[in-house]
């Protein structure tokens, strides 16, 4: 199989850091917040390897780390330490090592985020389809005609009406937003796709769907996804693999279906048996 | 014929001068044109508000200024700064020391007494603001009678030269940040000799806000006091007074006193925050002061240093935060001018416009005929 | 007024602007801060171009100021006159193929200009992406990605609401396939122009500081889409007959339209009141010739 993304020693830390952050937190203490200087260690030591249409699951509750790890992947936060290479047609990039330019025009081009505030996925300021047009835009298509079709294609993929992708996103439902965020997401066929919590706050009946569409897409497009979640119902849904983590530690890992048949660490086993 | 709009400026701008200055003159057989010096005494604050906008500090000219803007701050400021622009730089002053200020005026709200004492000086805070009928036709003998009476049984041994500062009280018992022991490296900030580009340094925000105008500063400074915003300040001193300008000696190098310029200079005290490098928490500081009597804006300068402090370290949260919002909208020249220039003629923008107007109707119409 | 100096400003204040030309020059389309002077006329009406003209013109030159393509308007004539007072021993001609420089506000002659030609524009917005983004501290990153994907969308949804592109001057254009800048409000008429104009163009806004420049010989394309083209001004009637100046007939101009105040009617006249005088008198011209021939 072919490897997407390979991360290792990822850490994110918030504040201004002692020789001992990493020694006096994690699961071990039950606490992210260094007892000595007061920072927060965010995430630590996160390694993982993403395979070509291989959906990852990253669980854990809030605070557990499984956000900040995806964000410092797709720049929205620069990491405190270790790398991450994506390989992507014929080449591989050092994430961390790129300027702003290019980690900006991967962003845009060849990875997909959707998040689950649609603020932040979606320029609420335009129409549904000026929002994938802007993303079309950042790749350097300048046909009009082509935008237009191109949306229009992508919203009915997500099952958003043609009919309204002149909206205001304002005007949708959290759902539909939810389809509009992905439709941008994946305007430039990117190998590459972030959920983020992206059916938390929906109806069940509205989950549902969603996680159908994405099942959907990942068949399809063959397209790479890492899905961070702490609901245990999408991990067993989408999820090929996936990191359980606490405190900022990948607490377990391995095949989804091994996990939540004989979970090893106590913490997955007391989720595991609450959710049965 | 229409073309004439625009035809025959040449003529209009020198008629328009020629009114301009008779209206100044109409009164002129009851009347004496305005002298320089009775600007600078009578309309004291008005010259202030003037020489701290301008920017340069020459009371002569100030009165000039105002003289001949007839009474507009806006336009009196604009030419002194117009004038300073054909001024080459010949030498640079040290930092004004301004526990060196002769004062005139000298309050703090913080606390009630302070070292060498409050002193009220001049000011309106307390003044009935009532019509002063006897003033419409005050005589010259009322009016010397004035200073007259004043100088009698002054006793003018007993006032010090210069006064501790309140701030100096708190930092020693560390309430305050102590000033580093070391002078900045730092150059400050010339904004007369580069342009901002954020994000600045406090020393280009302080130097852009003492020259602002008044009224705009005000209104920032008065949103954040009323809720956009979170200063609380405690005024901790503000005093008025004439500070030593020094400038190097240029044989022996050695600093000496060439002159005094008047100054308004208040300090702040904001409510205290935790520090992000893990120092003890302790009160936090705004400072404003400007050229001349302004107590206002002296005020408003240090709330607006204390916010903007805070929002440089963070997001902005408020537009009294946002260093481009605060510093970019409060130049009286700037700001003025651009306001002015709507008065130009835009007769080829507005042809441009309705020819896009036009272009929309014609589609919106098509399309309606279509559907 | 006794201004001593040569171009009123002191030489540390134009050697400054100078270097910012050069700058300006160097990186085409970038917009180089400066710290414009305070001038003695209202920021707004061209001190950025004025410091400009002030910084290069020298003894012996040439100068043409115009504002709405008129030399005679209130605004040119009181930027000429001060020029002319603070600058002795410069000439000034309101013929477009005599002057050395030109300051302009609006409009850029209908006459093209040559290699040994200096164009000057006053500006106020430098910056294209004001419209998309206040803020100046992310709009220079933004730039130096030459990220204006959201001035694209603002125009695609501009075809979206109104089936036009709405933005009328100040027309987007993109330099040297790099910077976009704000060229300034010349109508959609001038901006073809820029492209690969022989004479250099320089920008200057003096309240927002900053100078920059389209060099001689540079690609400036209007931002469009490749199936939406960027159209200029449209002056045919109702039947769409290409309207012509009332009073030289010229029909290749930028047209004012006005209503006559005799006849209550709508009539159109070159902007550029240069172009408008030397149309009329090559006509004359050539019936006085006719007229010589026929006698």
């Amino acid at each position: 199989m072919d490897e997407v993304l390979s991360v290792r020693g990822l850490s994110k830390r918030y504040g201004q850091g002692c020789p001992a952050c990493y020694e006096l937190t994690g699961p071990r203490f039950e606490t992210n917040l260094c007892p000595r200087c007061g920072s927060v260690v965010a995430a630590h030591d996160v390694s993982f390897s993403l395979y070509q249409g291989e959906i990852l699951g990253i669980m854990g509750e809030s605070g557990s780390g499984k956000s900040t790890a995806v964000k410092c992947l797709y720049f929205d936060e620069p990491p405190s330490a270790g790398s991450a290479e994506f390989f992507d047609q014929g080449e591989a990039y050092q994430l961390f090592d790129l300027n702003n330019a290019q980690q900006r025009r991967l962003a845009n081009q060849r990875f997909g985020m959707v998040y689950q505030n649609p603020h932040l996925g979606l320029n609420f300021d335009i129409s549904a389809g000026g929002n994938i047009a802007e993303r079309l835009l950042m790749s350097n298509v300048d046909n009009y005609a082509q935008i237009r079709q191109r949306a229009i294609s992508l919203l009915s993929r997500t099952e958003v009406l043609a009919e309204r992708m002149d909206e205001m996103p304002r005007n949708f439902s959290g759902g539909m937003q939810q389809r509009v965020q992905i439709a941008k997401a994946l305007a430039t066929n990117p190998p590459l796709l972030f959920l983020d919590e992206v059916t938390t706050g929906l109806d069940l009946s509205v989950q549902a769907a969603i996680l159908d569409l994405i099942l959907e897409i990942q068949q399809q497009s063959r397209t790479s996804m890492i899905v961070v979640t702490h609901d245990l119902g999408v991990i067993r849904l989408l999820a090929d693999r996936t990191l359980v983590m606490k405190y900022g530690r990948v607490i377990e890992s391995g095949l989804t279906d091994q996990i939540l048949e004989d979970p090893q660490h106590a913490y997955t086993q007391r989720l595991v048996a609450s959710a049965l | 014929m229409a073309y004439v709009a625009i035809k025959g400026g040449a003529q209009a701008i020198e008629g328009s001068k020629l009114v301009y200055d008779y209206l100044r003159s109409r009164q002129a057989e009851d009347s004496q044109p305005l002298d320089t010096s009775t600007i600078e005494n009578q309309l004291r604050l008005l010259h202030s508000r003037v020489i701290s906008e301008g920017g340069v500090y020459h009371p002569q000219l100030a009165s000039l200024a105002i003289k001949q803007a007839q009474g507009d701050t806006l336009e009196a400021a604009f030419a002194l700064r117009a004038y300073r622009s054909t001024m080459p730089r010949l030498a640079e002053t040290e930092a004004l020391d301004s526990s060196r200020m002769r004062i005139t005026r000298r309050i703090s709200s913080a606390f009630k007494d302070i070292p060498g004492g409050q002193m009220l000086g001049a000011t309106t805070d307390y003044h009935l603001r009532l019509m002063r009928m006897e003033l419409l036709n005050e005589s010259p003998e009322a009016f010397m009678a004035i200073s007259r009476s004043w100088f009698e049984g002054c006793d003018v041994g007993q006032i010090p030269d210069t006064f501790p500062k309140v701030l100096d009280g708190l930092r020693q018992q560390g309430l305050l940040a102590e000033t580093p022991a070391q002078p900045q490296q730092d150059q400050p900030f010339d904004i007369t000799r580069e342009p901002l580009i954020f994000p600045v340094p406090r020393s280009a925000a302080l130097a852009t806000m003492t020259r602002s105008e008044q009224g705009s500063l005000l209104a920032l400074a008065y949103s954040n006091m009323r809720g956009y915003g979170d200063v609380h300040p405690t005024v901790a001193e503000l005093r008025v007074g004439f500070v030593p300008v020094m400038l190097p000696h240029p044989i022996s190098g050695k600093p000496m006193e060439i002159g005094e310029v008047e100054i308004t200079e208040c300090e702040v005290v904001a409510m205290y925050e935790s520090d992000e490098q893990g120092g003890k928490p302790s009160f936090t500081l705004g400072y404003g002061a400007c050229f001349g009597h302004n107590e206002v804006k002296a005020i408003s300068m240090a709330i607006l240093d204390r916010s903007l402090q805070k929002g440089m370290q963070g997001t902005p949260s408020n537009p009294s935060e946002d260093p481009e919002f605060v510093l970019l909208h409060i130049d009286g020249i700037d700001s003025m001018g651009f306001c002015t220039h709507y008065k130009m003629p835009h007769y080829v923008t507005f042809q441009s416009d309705m020819d896009r107007l036009r272009a929309t109707q014609n589609k919106h119409a098509a399309e309606d005929q279509n559907s | 007024m006794n201004q001593e100096h040569f171009g009123f400003l002191d030489e540390y204040a134009k050697k400054e602007v100078r270097r910012a030309t050069l700058k300006a020059v160097a990186i085409p389309g970038y917009q180089v801060p400066y710290s414009s002077r305070e001038m003695p006329m209202g920021r707004g009406f061209g001190t950025g171009g004025l410091q400009l003209t002030l910084a290069l013109i020298g003894r012996g030159e040439t100068l043409k100021v115009i504002d709405q393509g008129s030399d005679d308007s209130v605004n040119a004539v009181n930027l000429r006159s001060f020029i002319e007072m603070t600058c002795p021993g410069i000439h000034t001609t309101i013929r477009t193929e005599q002057a050395d420089l030109i300051q302009s506000r609006h409009r850029i002659p209908e006459k093209p200009l040559r290699e040994d030609q200096l164009l000057v524009l006053q500006v106020p917005y430098p910056d294209a992406l004001v419209v998309v983004e206040a803020s100046e501290d992310r709009r220079k990153l933004l730039h130096g990605e030459a990220d204006y994907s959201r001035l694209l969308v603002k125009l695609y949804e501009d075809i979206v609401k109104f089936s036009e592109i709405t933005i009328s001057h100040r027309y987007p254009t993109r330099i040297n396939g790099h910077y976009v800048i704000d060229p300034s409000p010349i109508p959609r008429w001038d901006v073809p122009k820029l492209h690969n104009s022989p004479a250099l163009i320089l920008l200057g806004a003096g309240r927002e500081k900053k100078i920059y420049a389209v060099p001689p010989y540079t690609q400036a394309e209007p931002l469009a889409f490749e199936d939406v083209p960027f159209r200029v001004e449209d002056f045919s009637d109702e039947h769409g007959q290409r309207r012509s100046c009332v009073r030289c007939g010229c029909n290749s101009s930028f047209l004012d339209e006005y209503v006559d105040s005799a006849t209550g009617e709508q009539v159109y006249r070159c902007s550029d009141s240069d172009w408008c005088n030397q149309q009329l008198e090559q006509q004359q011209g050539v019936e006085q010739a006719v007229e010589v021939a026929n006698g």
